[in-house]
């Protein structure tokens, strides 16, 4: 769910309250959204992807993480690449590929699993 | 509140997924004046907006596309259609070199320069739809889920009312003709995309007399880290699946065998490791879905190395073929001005009685979109102005207007559980047997009764109506099929039964109807009986 709104990062766009699919963030009275309906975060990451200044993070768990997780912690988020890192796994954002352009994956065909006899 | 924003438009398109985004696009193209609303973002919302999607894109050359054709027929039961799916495959051929030229969509080359057209990246598609539809005229409304159709005093549908939900405003838009592409649903399960599907089109469609077809191939579950949301499946053709103490999980696999993980579940931990995958099949996955590893790379976990506990989501009707029956190739609803398209409709006629693992509902997602935009246009071009001055009467029923006294604002948070604890259950809705099934349907029918007599809400209500809607259907088709077909497993009627090799039709709120539907598919079956 999504856990951090980087007030030292965000620039006031509201970008992600208009991306987030299911209106989980409202406009705090300084400007930066606040989480306002936590419980209704459907954990899609689409408002990470939105965020021009990498100042939101989404924690892949579809229920809140602990007060003490690291995946609140923004020193953590930082220091560990995690901040930005879904936005850059799909190159976007300014001087970068879109990912969609490199995004030649594996051969999808059945695999011969080892040491089984394959009919 | 503020006053009613009231518009006027020749085609309404409800729903902002790739279903509803090409038909206003070819709408638009087709010189209809189109608003487009969607519950959420257009762009953002939707299964396919977080997911991507592989696409059935084909070479139109005919060993290709007969063995494209041929490849799931076994699986699906019989009972896709061999005409549809040729339909399919031409218009999404069409449409998808239409998105790389006129949609500017970055599709890879590969080295020899040959472009790579068999997937999106789900963000990039519909970012790249959305600029699309802008620079085509069509007027967006987000944040501004639809509560009911209107109809005029023929019966016919001439709109929709919703709720500008960051404006807190009501909305109406008067329409010549309307498209239904409001996804699938998914019974609020957390699917990666999917909790904005909730199936509210197909309760609109039930509440002007639309039918259903396939709801008892209902029942996808998608395999998913039990700490994640993100229910993509395709790279678990490199897994092994394990029980907890590390032995392998006999017979389990990513697409026949995934019955076999939910038997296991039932009462014990499963655990998965992609060790199948060499460095340079690990490289490309990571290129081909970025967000297949959000979660591994948040726990720091490597899914190559490291087992990882899984689960299976409910994807209901989002993976699932069953949907609004369609009656002709322009995917018209029998409801007249109503048009359906994408996860909202009926997929059989592709797909028969399986989905799943990729491509096809991505490809009748913009093929139907294209047909009911086209549609649309041309039934609001025949009617003219006076089409947008109908008297209009609001359709909606449970949820909005109860019969009885109303009850609490907040009681549709009891409903969503009730409905959850009869739907999401795997020896409920996955390992089917008769008298689970029966018992879980009367639940859910003296769940509707007190429903319509006593829910009055909003959006929220709404949802929890259209869910319960849903789950009775998916139940009587699933009681109306002692066999064992597609996706649809009845553990008490293990084989297929030749003789039901038909497509099953559904309806109704207050009584529920099923029966056979008199159109048979066109297989290959068929025309070796005919000949
Ligand atoms: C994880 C995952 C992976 C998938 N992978 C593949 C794949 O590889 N290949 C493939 O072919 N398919 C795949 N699918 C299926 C595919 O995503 C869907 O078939 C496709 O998104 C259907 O498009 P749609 O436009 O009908 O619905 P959606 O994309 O779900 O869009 C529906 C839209 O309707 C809106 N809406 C809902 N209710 C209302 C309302 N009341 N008022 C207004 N708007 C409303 C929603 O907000 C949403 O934007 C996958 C699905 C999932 C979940
Ligand atoms: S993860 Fe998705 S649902 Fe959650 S806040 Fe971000 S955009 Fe909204
Ligand atoms: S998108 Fe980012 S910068 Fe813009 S308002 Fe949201 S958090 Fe702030």
């Amino acid at each position: 769910m999504i856990e951090l709104v980087s007030h030292d990062r965000c620039v006031t766009c509201d970008r992600c309250i208009a991306a987030c699919p299911t209106n989980v963030f409202d406009r705090g009275a300084d400007g930066v959204p606040v989480i306002a309906r936590q419980s209704d975060c459907q954990t899609c990451f689409m408002c990470e992807a939105y965020c021009p200044t990498d100042a939101l993070f989404v924690a892949p768990q579809p229920a809140p993480v602990a007060a003490d997780d690291p995946l609140r912690d923004e020193e953590y988020l930082i220091a560990s690449g995690l901040l930005g890192s879904y936005r850059a796994g799909i190159g976007w954002g300014h001087g970068r590929t879109p990912g969609a352009r490199l995004a030649v994956g594996p051969d999808l065909k059945p695999i011969v699993r080892p040491g089984k006899a394959t009919t | 509140m503020i006053d009613i924003l009231d518009l006027t438009a020749d085609v309404l398109v409800i729903g902002g997924g790739p279903a509803g985004a090409w038909a206003a696009l070819k709408a638009a193209q087709a010189g209809a004046d189109v608003v487009l609303v969607d519950k959420g973002y257009t762009g953002t919302s939707g299964a396919t907006a977080s997911a991507g999607t592989g696409v059935w894109y084909v070479e139109p050359e005919e060993s290709a596309r007969e063995a494209a054709m041929a490849s799931r027929e076994n699986l699906n039961g019989h009972l896709s259609d061999r005409r549809w799916m040729a339909r399919v495959l031409d218009q999404t051929y069409a449409n998808i070199n239409e998105l790389a030229a006129a949609g500017r969509y970055p599709f890879p080359t590969l080295a020899d320069g040959t472009a790579l057209r068999r997937g999106v990246q789900g963000p990039e598609y519909m970012r790249r739809m959305r600029a699309w539809l802008k620079r085509s005229g069509v007027r967006i409304l987000d944040h501004s889920p639809v509560l009911e159709l209107l109809t005029d005093p023929t019966g016919a549908v001439a709109g929709a009312a919703g709720r500008r939900r960051q404006l807190d405003q009501p909305y109406r838009v008067r329409a010549g003709s309307v498209v239904l592409a409001t996804g699938g649903c998914a019974f609020l399960s957390r699917a990666l995309g999917c909790d904005v599907n909730t199936g509210d089109g197909a309760l609109f469609a039930a509440e002007v007399g639309a039918a259903f077809s396939g709801m008892e191939f209902s029942n996808a579950y998608a395999i998913a880290p039990v700490f994640s949301t993100v229910t993509k499946t395709a790279y678990y053709n490199y897994a092994t699946f394990s029980h907890e103490d590390g032995t392998v999980l006999e017979g389990a696999g990513s697409q026949r065998g995934r019955s076999v993980i939910a038997r296991a579940l039932l009462s014990e931990r499963v655990f998965a490791v992609l060790d199948l995958a060499d460095e340079k099949a690990q490289a490309a996955m990571r290129l081909g879905q970025p967000n297949f590893f959000l979660p591994f790379d948040r726990m720091r976990i490597n899914p190559f190395t490291d087992r990882f506990p899984i689960t299976l989501l409910l994807e209901g009707t989002v993976r699932g073929t069953g949907g609004i029956r369609v009656v002709d190739d322009d995917c018209s609803t029998g409801v007249p001005g109503l048009y359906v398209a994408g996860d909202a409709a009926t997929r059989e006629l592709i797909c028969g009685g399986f989905t799943g693992g990729g491509s096809h509902n991505s490809a009748w997602a913009m093929s139907s979109g294209t047909w009911a935009g086209r549609a649309a246009a041309r039934h609001a071009a025949t009617l003219g102005p006076a089409g947008k001055r109908r008297r209009l009467t609001a359709a909606g029923r449970a949820g909005l207007r109860p019969t009885g006294t109303p009850g609490d604002p907040g009681d549709y948070r009891e409903l969503v559980r009730a409905v959850q604890a009869e739907t999401h259950p795997y020896d409920k809705n996955y390992l089917r047997r008769g008298e689970v099934l029966t018992g879980a349907l009367a639940t859910l029918d003296e769940r509707w009764a007190e429903a319509s007599a006593h829910l009055r809400g909003d959006v929220e209500a709404r949802q929890a109506v259209a869910m319960l809607a849903h789950a009775r259907w998916m139940y009587t088709a699933a009681l109306a099929r002692p066999e064992t077909r597609g996706m649809h497993k009845r553990l008490d009627h293990p084989q297929a039964d030749p003789l039901r090799r038909h497509r099953l039709m559904v309806g109704g709120l207050d009584e529920l109807w099923s029966a056979a539907d008199p159109v048979r598919p066109h297989t290959p079956l068929d025309l070796a009986v005919a000949s």
